[in-house]
């Protein structure tokens, strides 16, 4: 035990006496989760937009002065006749039109269905893709409140994604993933590099050959990992409920055990890194390449999971980061408890046993 | 026997690192494998110290076998692997706290031994190892090495890009360790180093060319070697090689080393063939053989 | 350049903030002659070596290499100087003929040239059966055989060898050094950066530099006499041991 508190020492003295990379360690997840609140953001605020209505009754004006009502857009001009779309998008004056079809109280009171086009100008796909959802959610609470009033229901298409965000913030997305990313790199990519550096350094000959036991070796590196990825991790909560004012739905005390689940899988991925690469260089190029690139694209973090094609979505679900960001968003966002998310931690505790089995398979008590 | 080795083979890929490998050590010994680059010194090493398998053959280290009780021998072994540099960002004093925690003992434990070495880098306890000179890191890797009260320590070329001055004070270091009963197996690629050892293995291309104490060896030499020199080398070097009578010609220092394939050779008539070829202020000298004449010639 | 002198320092300074690594060296080298600089790690030797082959400006002090100002015209000094250190030699993932050419080609030379150079390298060294071969396979003694004659490739002035021959084996580092010889015969002046004293007994003249400073400079024979010592490694100890 001493021999191992020992080495347990030594390894924190690396991380502290190394203040470039432990300024990046903590420095980063800050670094992030503000550039994603702040300046990454799907966010609109006062969006000018143009209104064409071809119907002008009772129902496109009560629409129409929802819209304008919220911060998100106001409506910058009327107009009269198709030919004017083109002149505004091009004159830049608006960054979306809102068409209402001719008769559409009619058509929704007769026929139960009206149509309403939103044109949106795609230079900026992202905003252009953000209006069309905020429009839409609006419409679509206007359709349930007219819907309360009737036996039956008046058709006006619209999505729902406003049913766990109700305020429409993005920093609220981006918390699961920015958490996810910073402990997947700090867990694995810097265990991978701590290993591999005694490799090229030569000590872990000495290592090897000293009675301390390989299970003591890998241990003994993994622990201060788990504790900076731990105040990580608070970090971010923290970040997140104060400057953001983000509330935690669901238990924080859950929110600990997965976290604290998920920082072992890394660890586990970082050990199995080590093992297969001799020089620092491939340990971060494997885990940059192998580890990051995959989190950031298939977890479902920035790109939605189901828009994917159907191969790559077979392969996010091999992704850990995947797993996580689901339970994460189902705990601080829906505010569900282990019921609804035992399947995601299976299946993530399942990755983390074959990953240590098969890192202490690899790890080698001798040389190549 | 401290360490003996029966008939150790290693290969990889292709290449036949370590060939029919045999020598042993005897208690209390100071060993010295002697070889460039890439000889098998290195592999040797790590055979011994359990770190690889040997595709063949037997060894043994302090009584244990290399492959059953490789963890008895992990506890009595000291090594010093070739590239070995310390952890750069730790103090010498906290390396060698480390070392002695993760063998299970202490620094004051064993002072004794490790005094005569470490009371030289004391005064720098507290600085990272990474800022000491060379020779500075080469005594603490010593000191590290011994923290455990090691029956067998194993060196693996520790003088390697060490200057002059550090090479003669870490070999002196060894005698003295050697002095109190430690068996040292050392390796180096410097033929002069290996004067200083008692008993010494030439070893080239995984196959040892010879075994014996280093003052034999050179004695076992079968001709006489001349010093040659004249006022330009290089045309001497080129005469030399076209005298038919020659046997082996090599540059050595500021003299060229000339053997001759009779046994009664006369330096007179060599100086008379120079001499017609235009060589000046030639000197010819019968001169004392080295390990590297010993060498070059089993080698050849 | 009066008289035969290829290399000509006077004074020559580096100072880093307060610590003098170079303390007024001076010397000079003539032409065809093979001179040793040694001195222990630390002693200075690299710093002076990164000055006189142009990628380090000097505090103060004079300094000309082939001709050239070290101060002024560090591009003409590139041109007519080769290098060869133990570190750096050649490129492992290339096969020796792409090395010959890809040197060849930053000196400036011809395809033509390059062709014929390769062609003339191959038969004295005997490469025929490995010039398609990858560096990265070779034994280090060819390494270091082929990456001194392609330091030769465009026939610099100077040749500048950092620890040419560490750690080879004993018969291969005599082949070394009688290429060196031959370099010297033709007029080639080389140049020896090391800390091996057995790589000094070869060089004609030898400086020795303790703390910036050279301590001790003549041909080995002399120095072994001055300081009564058999080979230039006790003459090292004696100097470095005060």
């Amino acid at each position: 035990m001493k021999r191992f508190i020992g080495f347990v020492k030594k390894e924190f003295y690396h991380i502290f006496r190394d203040k470039r990379s432990l300024f990046i360690l903590f420095g980063m997840p800050i670094a992030q989760i503000l550039l994603f609140g702040f300046a990454i953001t799907n966010e609109i605020n006062n969006v000018d937009i143009a209104i064409f209505d071809k119907s002008n009754d009772a129902t496109t004006q009560e629409i129409i002065h929802k819209i304008a009502a919220s911060k998100y857009f106001s409506i910058k001009q009327h107009i009269t006749n198709e030919a004017e779309i083109e002149t505004v998008f091009q004159k830049g004056k608006v960054l979306a039109v809102l068409v209402f079809e001719k008769d559409f109280k009619k058509n929704l009171t007769k026929e139960n269905s009206a149509k309403v086009h939103i044109i949106t100008d795609a230079t900026d796909p992202n905003t252009a893709n953000s209006i069309t959802n905020y429009i839409s959610a609006i419409i679509g609470s206007y359709r349930q409140e007219i819907n309360k009033n009737v036996n039956f229901e008046y058709q006006i298409e619209t999505k729902s994604r406003m049913v766990y965000n109700p305020e429409l913030k993005s920093v609220f997305m981006f918390v699961p993933g920015v958490m996810t990313i910073i402990l997947m790199l700090v867990s694995a990519m810097m265990t991978s590099i701590s290993i591999t550096r005694e490799k090229e350094l030569g000590t872990m000959e000495i290592l090897l050959v000293s009675p301390l036991k390989p299970f003591q070796v890998i241990v003994g590196k993994v622990i201060p990992y788990i504790f900076l990825s731990i105040i990580n991790a608070i970090v971010i909560v923290l970040l997140s409920i104060f400057i953001f004012k983000m509330p935690i739905q669901g238990s924080l005390f859950l929110l600990a055990l997965e976290s604290v689940l998920f920082i072992i899988t890394s660890l586990s991925l970082g050990i199995l890194i080590s093992t297969v690469s001799a020089t620092q260089q491939t340990a971060m190029m494997i885990s940059l390449m192998g580890l990051m690139l995959p989190t950031i694209l298939l977890s479902g973090f920035i790109f939605p999971i189901a828009s994917m094609p159907l191969p790559l979505q077979i392969i996010s679900n091999i992704i850990p980061a995947k797993w996580f960001i689901i339970i994460l968003k189902g705990i601080m966002l829906k505010g569900v408890g282990l019921y609804f998310i035992w399947k995601e931690t299976l299946i993530l505790a399942g990755m983390t046993l074959f990953f240590i089995a098969l890192s202490v398979k690899k790890y080698k008590i001798r040389l190549e | 026997m401290s360490i003996s080795v029966k008939n150790i083979s290693k290969s990889f890929k292709t290449v036949n690192a370590v060939d029919d490998v045999s020598f042993e050590v005897k208690e209390g010994e100071l060993f010295g494998l002697i070889g460039p680059d890439g000889a098998g010194k290195t592999t040797i090493f790590r055979i011994l110290t359990t770190l690889l398998f040997a595709d063949k053959g037997t060894a043994t280290v302090a009584g244990f076998d290399v492959v059953d009780d490789f963890k008895e021998i992990r506890n009595h072994v000291g090594y010093m692997p070739g590239k070995f540099s310390l952890y750069q960002d730790l103090t010498v004093e906290e390396n060698l706290t480390f070392f002695a925690t993760i063998f299970g003992t202490t620094i004051e434990e064993n002072y004794e031994l490790i005094k005569d070495i470490y009371v030289q880098i004391e005064p720098f306890k507290n600085r990272r190892a990474g800022a000491l000179s060379g020779g500075m890191k080469q005594k603490l890797a010593l000191s590290c090495a011994l923290i455990h009260k090691p029956k067998v320590l194993f060196l693996d070329e520790p003088t390697t890009g060490v200057d002059p001055v550090s090479r003669k004070e870490f070999w002196e270091m060894l005698k003295r360790l050697q002095q109190k009963g430690i068996t040292i197996l050392v390796s180096t690629p410097y033929m002069d180093e290996a004067a200083l050892c008692d008993r010494i293995a030439l070893i080239q291309h995984g196959k040892i060319l010879q075994i014996d104490d280093p003052k034999e060896i050179v004695k076992h030499f079968p001709t006489t070697i001349y010093d040659i020199k004249a006022a330009n080398i290089y045309k001497l070097l080129l005469a030399l090689k076209e005298y038919k009578h020659s046997y082996s010609v090599y540059p050595f220092g500021e003299f060229v080393h000339y053997t001759d394939k009779r046994e009664d050779f006369n330096p007179q008539e060599l100086q008379q063939y120079l001499e017609a070829n235009n060589h000046q202020n030639i000197k010819i000298e019968i001169t004392k053989t080295t390990i590297e004449d010993t060498f070059m010639e089993l080698a050849k | 350049m009066k008289n035969n002198n290829v290399i000509e320092v006077e004074n020559l300074t580096k100072k880093f903030g307060d610590f003098i690594a170079v303390n007024a060296i001076t010397f000079e080298v003539k032409k065809g002659e093979i001179f040793g600089f040694l001195g222990a790690n630390g002693a200075g030797k690299t710093t002076a070596m990164k000055m006189l082959i142009g990628i380090s400006k000097p505090t103060s002090g004079s300094a000309k290499v082939a001709g050239f100002d070290v101060f002024t015209n560090t591009e003409d000094i590139k041109k007519n100087i080769g290098y060869m250190s133990q570190k750096f030699a050649l490129y492992d993932d290339l096969t020796v003929k792409e090395n010959i050419t890809f040197f060849g080609g930053i000196y400036g030379l011809s395809r033509k040239k390059i062709e014929e150079k390769r062609q003339l390298l191959v038969e004295e060294l005997g490469l025929q059966n490995i010039v398609n071969e990858l560096v990265g396979a070779l034994p280090l003694g060819w390494k270091q055989k082929i990456s001194f004659s392609v330091a030769l490739l465009h026939e610099p002035k100077i040749v500048f060898l950092d620890e040419p021959t560490g750690g080879v084996d004993p018969i291969t580092r005599r082949q070394f050094w009688e290429m060196i010889y031959k370099a010297s015969n033709n007029g080639t002046t080389v140049f020896v950066t090391t800390h091996y004293m057995d790589e000094a007994e070869y060089c004609d003249r030898v400086s020795i530099m303790v703390e910036g400073k050279i301590e001790a400079l003549d041909s080995p024979k002399k120095l072994k006499e001055k300081y009564n010592a058999d080979n230039m490694n006790e003459v090292f100890l004696k100097l470095a041991r005060g």
